[in-house]
């Protein structure tokens, strides 16, 4: 009983309101969630696209520093050792110079993620500026620069690559500019196309009634609400940027010979296919389909992580 | 709808000019003129041979003549090689390329809505699985890889069909297969999701309900509205496919204007190229022109619009 009595008895003073602490009071005590960190969460759950992460950077350390690290050069030529299959000396074998194709993967995947990423971020500017400036301003200019795109889109892409780069001359930069040339059209329709519905959003006519200039509401209310899409474009233009460049090399329109990229390499396996030196197209082929493979699930990763009618 | 037409046409008509201005602006930028080689031709010679193709005039005169030569559907004559004409190699070459895109895409459009169906149908079961695994691999592989793996296993290793040329049914398995892998990829993926999309729809539950067989359902109803975003991306997925016969050509030595393309290229036989580019991408614009007529008899709002404007 007196045990009892004794929780019932509340000191009065435990009955007076707190005081009020404006700093507490609207404070969030759970970290915030935000966009990024909520699609990040959504992109570390899906396994394929993570492995894929994961392969690209590997694949990115190999690039940078297999060449530096490999006893052969990548031109190096050593005709008494040419197609000689895998061995402790050559992990991927010789081509028909007795250059090491262990050597020449890595510095195939140079070629290929640089062209990638370059074309990918090029097109990217253009996209962002081109495409930012038709869906904010609207009206005629909006009506007449959509035209200009939609003749654009029209365009067979890689003849017009092609003919670029017959005239330009076969390197890796004019690969890029040509990819580049082309490219940017399907960057700049997505930007418009989510700048035109998000530039009528709420937040967006509050930021204007608070005096923002166009400038800070470009920056601050439409540029990141646009990223999402944008990113999983660019995701997704790296691996048809490599492939275009492993096209063009397989023409004979790339990268020459005794430099190496991924299309070279298997472009110079076709004629001793017959010879059984296998190693010589597989690893090329394997880096390259592997790689595209990588940017696809990790860009359709992206593409459910960062859209927000998925996010819970 | 007409007037929907008549504007698709005339943008049709400015992308083909767009590419053929570019093309010879591009190639007349190219420093020194194609008869400058090692050996010193008499100057006699190098005049008549300008004169024979026109090099000698100002390069607005030029470019009439190329118009015309386009419109007239006559290229002219190769640079490199003296008894043909772009005419000529084309007529050789593309009817071969064309076969191969045709039945390529034919391929590739009936086995990917096949593939696309059966993988929404079981969403997330095993099929669905399969499809779509074979889908992302497909996407990943390009063309010319798995053109070079399917001969070494295929034809060589297995000897089960022949590694190349393009002489019977049976030659043209591979080559079709290598060209057409990807594009299936690209259609099944997009045949599921927009299936998944359409299953969902209330005039489904219609359907089912009024009792109408399972086949009846998926083909008449689900079908017709999901393929939608099939035919829109078609006119694009010629141009990947039309573009691949080169180095699917090259690989399987098909004699198809690729292989002209290709060797145009290397030679540097600048009519051939301008030619062909020209040729190709009007009959790529052209097809991209019939696309989007062919959307537009097929969309259902766009024919309840026009009847609404009847009535």
């Amino acid at each position: 009983m007196v045990q009892k009595d004794e929780r019932v008895t509340i000191p009065d003073e435990w009955f007076k309101p707190k005081e009020k602490d404006s700093d507490i009071a609207e404070s969030v005590v759970r970290p915030s969630l935000s966009y990024w960190k909520d699609a990040w969460h959504r992109l570390r759950k899906n396994k394929l696209a993570i492995s894929g992460l994961v392969f690209l950077i590997v694949l990115t350390l190999f690039a940078i520093f297999g060449p530096v690290f490999s006893p052969h050069s990548v031109t190096g030529t050593d005709y008494p050792n040419q197609n000689k299959a895998p061995s402790a000396e050559h992990w991927f074998g010789t081509d028909e110079a007795g250059r090491d194709v262990f050597t020449r993967t890595w510095y195939g995947a140079r070629i290929s993620l640089f062209v990638g990423v370059m074309a990918a971020l090029i097109d990217f500017f253009i996209g962002i500026i081109y495409g930012g400036i038709s869906g904010y301003k609207g009206g005629r200019t909006d009506t007449l620069m959509m035209r200009i795109i939609e003749i654009l889109y029209g365009l067979p892409h890689l003849l017009v690559v092609i003919l670029l780069m017959v005239v330009m001359g076969a390197s890796l930069t004019t690969i890029i500019i040509a990819l580049t040339i082309t490219g940017w059209v399907g960057m700049a329709r997505i930007v418009r196309g989510q700048v035109l519905q998000i530039k009528n959003y709420e937040f967006v006519t509050a930021s204007k009634s608070f005096g923002a200039k166009t400038p800070r509401i470009i920056r601050k209310n439409l540029l990141p609400n646009t990223m999402g899409p944008i990113i999983v474009q660019m995701t997704l233009t790296v691996p048809s940027a490599i492939f275009a460049e492993a096209f063009l090399s397989f023409l004979g329109l790339g990268i020459q010979v005794p430099f190496a990229s991924w299309g070279v390499m298997a472009n110079d396996a076709l004629p001793v296919i017959l010879s059984g030196y296998w190693w010589r197209l597989f690893f090329p082929a394997f880096f390259i389909s592997m790689t595209m493979f990588a940017f696809n699930v990790l860009g359709d990763g992206m593409q459910d992580a960062l859209d927000p009618k998925l996010r819970g | 709808m007409a007037v929907y037409i008549v504007k698709r046409f005339f943008m049709m008509i400015a992308t083909i000019l767009i590419i053929a201005t570019l093309t010879f602006f591009l190639m007349h930028s190219i420093p020194g003129s194609p008869f400058d080689e090692e050996r010193t031709t008499n100057p006699t010679i190098q005049a008549n041979l300008e004169k024979f193709y026109k090099l000698d005039q100002p390069v607005a005169v030029q470019y009439v003549y190329y118009l015309k030569s386009i419109v007239t559907f006559d290229f002219g004559p190769s640079i490199k090689k003296p008894n043909e004409t772009v005419n000529s190699l084309l007529a050789r070459g593309f009817p071969i390329s064309f076969e191969l895109g045709m039945i390529t895409i034919l391929v590739a459009v009936i086995s990917g809505i096949i593939l696309g169906t059966f993988a929404a149908l079981r969403h997330n079961g095993f099929i669905d699985y399969m499809a779509m695994t074979f889908a992302v691999v497909g996407i990943s592989v390009p063309n010319f890889v798995l053109a070079t793996l399917l001969i070494q296993q295929v034809a060589v290793t297995w000897q089960l069909l022949p590694p190349a040329t393009w002489s019977s049914p049976l030659h043209m398995i591979l080559p079709t297969l290598a060209l057409a892998t990807g594009p299936t990829a690209i259609i099944a993926r997009l045949t599921r999701a927009s299936m998944l999309e359409v299953l969902t729809q209330d005039y489904m539950k219609m359907a089912r309900a009024k009792g109408l067989t399972p086949f009846r359902v998926v083909v008449r109803h689900a079908l017709r509205n999901a393929l939608m975003p099939v035919v829109t991306i078609m006119g694009t997925m010629l141009a990947g496919i039309l573009t691949g016969t080169f180095v699917i050509e090259k690989i399987f030595a098909i004699p198809g204007m690729g292989k002209y393309f290709v060797e145009s290229i290397n030679n540097r036989d600048y009519p051939v190229i301008m030619g062909s580019t020209v040729f190709y991408s009007a009959f790529l614009v052209f097809m991209l022109f019939l696309v989007d007529i062919v959307y537009g008899f097929l969309d259902p709002r766009i024919k309840l619009h026009r009847k609404d404007g009847d009535v």
